[in-house]
């Protein structure tokens, strides 16, 4: 499946940055990646950033499903 | 786990469901492929196929790197280790893998090869660096996910002028085994779940020619249960509306155009491969890359001359049939017999995201629905 | 007699030759740290009077790479490994033996270090090393030091449990956050390096069990989780046992970290090894009080009831997951590996 997991940029050094996934701390290669910043979440594969996860994007599709739900509750 | 435990939450699975169950029509089928083996995977780990109404069919696809490299590949690396002595490194996915005449990566290991288990392609460059008097070969596989990191790979070792690092190429290419699948006609299938994570690298625009061409719908989704029945219910309105387009549900990672960086990188260092064999889907045209012809040191096969293998695929083995959607696991004589995920005859049951693998581990004497 | 130069010194053959530098290491290094009266006899056996009841008795090799973890070593695993595996029949923890097989050209430091480090073990446990062996093998043909212990308990009257009690109906106890001692020693190995504050959970467990007994002595079975992790160890009782297994996957303790490790790796943290937790199965009537005076032990701070026996012709271990479906929680097959895919 390409095993990815979204972790937080907390530290950046050049071509790699320090991520971290609940109190695991990770060395990951940036070389994929422009601009990435700290506080980022990346989705880490085979020690790379992939990509960026866009929150905007994440909370919209998190609003659907508590519509969805809260929609539920009501029927 | 940000962005993982709100997309696993069980009551808003349940109100997806429902949707699902009150949209999809009961007088038809929904045949739904998920390409990947990680939504293999999510189904059975999550049980996902038991909230969904019994015409919602979901159909395991070729997507598993592990599951469709061929048995001669694997030989070819055997051969490579044991008879030039280099250091094979690989990820650990690989090791058990059936190569021919009852062997593997893992029982060559056992044998006396310098086998080593890696976990990013960077730990084959600190091999390479720490062993200068030995040649380093990195035995390459993935989709579009897994090529970027061996591109940015090849590029540090070319940068720092390491002489004794090279990769076996096994990169195969996404859209090519789905053409395939659907120009094959060999079992219905009403729509598909694209792939999560090679989408973040080729785009969402990368699949508009599938659904153009044989007017099947494609939602790309997140490998999170969540992400997947969601995307089942975006198929279903698709298929209910006569749609066949491309829609993406893991919008907060795919974009329509991808990772132009990445993509970059893996076009400066690598070319299509003209012919390319995947175990089930046989010798596919323009599926698979190679190493561009101006990085050539970095090539195993040209650097040692490896040698295509043909090997024969087992004896009563259904895999093939299994990657192309066309048979379920079960179906098959060996499955949970003489193929078990201890003793893998086919490559199916090895990788944990290999469809047989998952009806074994997940699925066995529970009456699952994920069946075709 | 010339002392060892444990500073720069490295193990050579002749330490394992039977002759003087024999002498002097087992003296300055194995004896000086277990110190007990059974082994400054200097006899090639111990003996002693052992008190009524039915005796029991465990053997484990310890083989790990790396020797030093965070939360342990192999010294101290040897020694609280051997005393779980006792001490799962309910008896009493007695006396340890120590077979030590020592690589060429081993720091004696790093030898020093583990043996103090099993001595702290050992006599925090108040169950001695009484009688030992090393030998020494060529460079190349060991990975350092391998160390195999055995030990001797005894079972109080009344006690019988065993891998075949368990009924339908029972309750399953985990004693703890599952995971820990796999997951620290993957963050130390070679390649994977990740920095975790998860310590690996080693810990000898009789006398969080002689509490569990005194108080339930009817306990059916008790099973630490090493190798192969809760889920190898729940399908060993099953098939043992001729039932199944249903379990609650939101009710088994496992630290955020574990799982974030996991996530990462590609692993799932039932079948990760630990070294100081054990799975009790307890007819559900106990199962409470049970857990009430585990909770009490340091050892058993965070135990929990995570599921019940069942009938089952299958002996097949199921979870309800917490997303609301069931799975099949199979036995572990090949090695645990990180994947990618």
């Amino acid at each position: 499946m390409c095993l990815a997991v979204p972790a937080k940029v907390i530290e950046l050094h050049g071509d790699s940055a320090t991520v971290e996934l609940d109190g695991i701390k990770k060395e990951t290669s940036t070389v994929l990646l422009d601009g990435v910043a700290i506080g980022d979440y990346v989705l880490l594969h085979v020690g790379f950033a992939l990509e960026r996860i866009d929150p905007v994007e994440a909370a919209k599709t998190l609003k659907l499903f508590d519509e969805l739900k809260a929609l539920d509750k009501t029927l | 786990m940000k962005y993982v435990d709100e997309f696993r939450d069980g009551d808003t699975a349940r109100a997806l469901a429902k949707r699902i169950k009150e949209e999809a029509d009961p007088e038809r089928d929904y045949r739904l492929m998920e390409f990947c083996g990680g939504h293999t995977h999510a189904i059975f780990r999550f049980g996902i196929a038991d909230l969904m109404p019994d015409n919602i069919r979901f159909i395991h696809g070729p997507g598993c790197p592990v599951c469709v490299l061929p048995a001669g590949r694997i030989e070819a690396a055997i051969r490579l280790v044991e008879e030039k002595n280099i250091i094979l490194c690989t990820y650990a996915d690989l090791m058990r893998v059936p190569a021919g005449k009852r062997d593997s990566l893992q029982k060559a290991k056992a044998r006396g090869a310098d086998i080593r288990m890696i976990y990013s392609p960077t730990d084959a460059l600190v091999l390479a660096r720490e062993n200068p008097n030995r040649e380093v070969a990195f035995l390459a596989i993935g989709f579009e996910t897994t090529t970027p990191p061996t591109a940015a790979a090849i590029n540090i070792a070319q940068a720092e002028g390491l002489k004794n690092f090279s990769v076996f190429c096994n990169h195969v290419e996404t859209p090519a085994a789905m053409m395939h699948i659907l120009s094959a006609g060999e079992t219905k299938i009403d729509g598909i779940l694209g792939p999560s994570h090679v989408s973040t690298i080729i785009g969402s625009n990368a699949y508009a020619d599938c659904c153009d061409r044989y007017g099947v719908p494609l939602v790309i989704a997140g490998f999170e249960p969540l992400d997947v029945i969601q995307s089942v219910l975006m198929l279903v309105r698709q298929i209910n509306a006569g749609l066949a387009v491309v829609e993406n549900q893991y919008t907060r990672a795919v974009s329509t155009t991808g990772n132009q960086k990445a993509k970059a990188l893996m076009n400066e260092l690598f070319e299509q491969r003209p012919l390319f064999e995947w175990r089930g889907l046989g010798v596919l045209p323009e599926s698979a890359v190679q190493i561009r012809s101006a990085f050539s040191d970095f090539d195993s096969e040209k650097r040692f001359e490896i040698k295509e293998i043909v090997a024969a695929d087992i004896k009563g083995c259904i895999c093939p049939a299994v990657l192309r959607g066309m048979n379920n696991p079960d179906e098959c004589k060996l499955f949970g017999t003489a193929c078990t995920p201890e003793d893998p005859k086919g490559a199916c049951m090895v990788s944990s995201e290999g469809a047989c693998a998952a009806y074994y581990s997940y699925g066995r004497h529970l009456n699952t629905k994920a069946t075709t | 007699m010339s002392r060892l130069d444990i500073k720069h010194g490295v193990i050579e053959m002749g330490h394992g030759s039977g002759g003087r530098s024999s002498a002097t290491l087992i003296d300055e290094i194995f004896v000086c740290h277990f110190d007990n009266e059974f082994l400054n006899q200097g006899n090639d056996q111990a003996a002693f009077n052992v008190p009524a009841g039915r005796m029991v008795i465990s053997t484990d090799g310890h083989v790990i790479t790396p020797l030093f973890f965070p939360g342990g070593d192999i010294g101290s695993l040897s020694v609280h490994g051997t005393i779980n595996d006792v001490t799962m029949s309910g008896a009493k923890p007695l006396y340890l033996s120590a077979s030590f097989i020592l690589e060429e050209g081993f720091p004696l430091s790093e030898l020093e270090t583990i043996v103090i480090s099993m001595a702290k073990a050992s006599k925090d446990a108040g169950v001695p090393v009484v009688t030992g062996d090393t030998k020494v093998v060529e460079r190349g043909k060991g990975d350092g030091v391998f160390i195999t212990t055995t030990g001797i308990g005894v079972v109080p009257e009344g006690i019988n449990i065993s891998g075949d009690q368990a009924k339908p109906g029972d309750a399953i106890i985990v004693s703890g956050s599952i995971g820990d001692h796999g997951i620290a020693i993957l963050s130390s190995r070679e390649g994977l390096q990740f920095d975790t504050t998860i310590q690996s959970d080693s810990a000898a467990l009789h006398k969080l069990v002689a509490e569990m007994v005194a108080v339930t002595p009817e306990v059916h079975c008790l099973r630490d989780p090493t190798r192969g992790g809760l889920a190898t160890t729940l399908n060993e009782l099953a098939r043992q046992s001729h039932v199944g297994i249903s379990l609650v996957e939101t009710s088994i303790p496992i630290k955020a970290e574990v799982k974030g490790a996991c996530e990462l790796l590609g692993l799932d943290p039932l079948y990760i090894a630990n070294e100081g937790k054990l799975v009790c199965i307890v007819a559900g009537e106990d199962a409470e009080q049970l857990l009430a005076v585990m909770r009490q032990h340091k050892l058993g701070q965070n135990a929990a009831i995570i599921g019940h026996v069942t009938e089952d012709q299958h002996h097949m271990v199921i979870m309800q997951t917490a997303f609301g479906g069931k799975r099949v929680v199979d036995w572990l097959a090949g090695e645990q590996l990180p994947r990618i895919c």
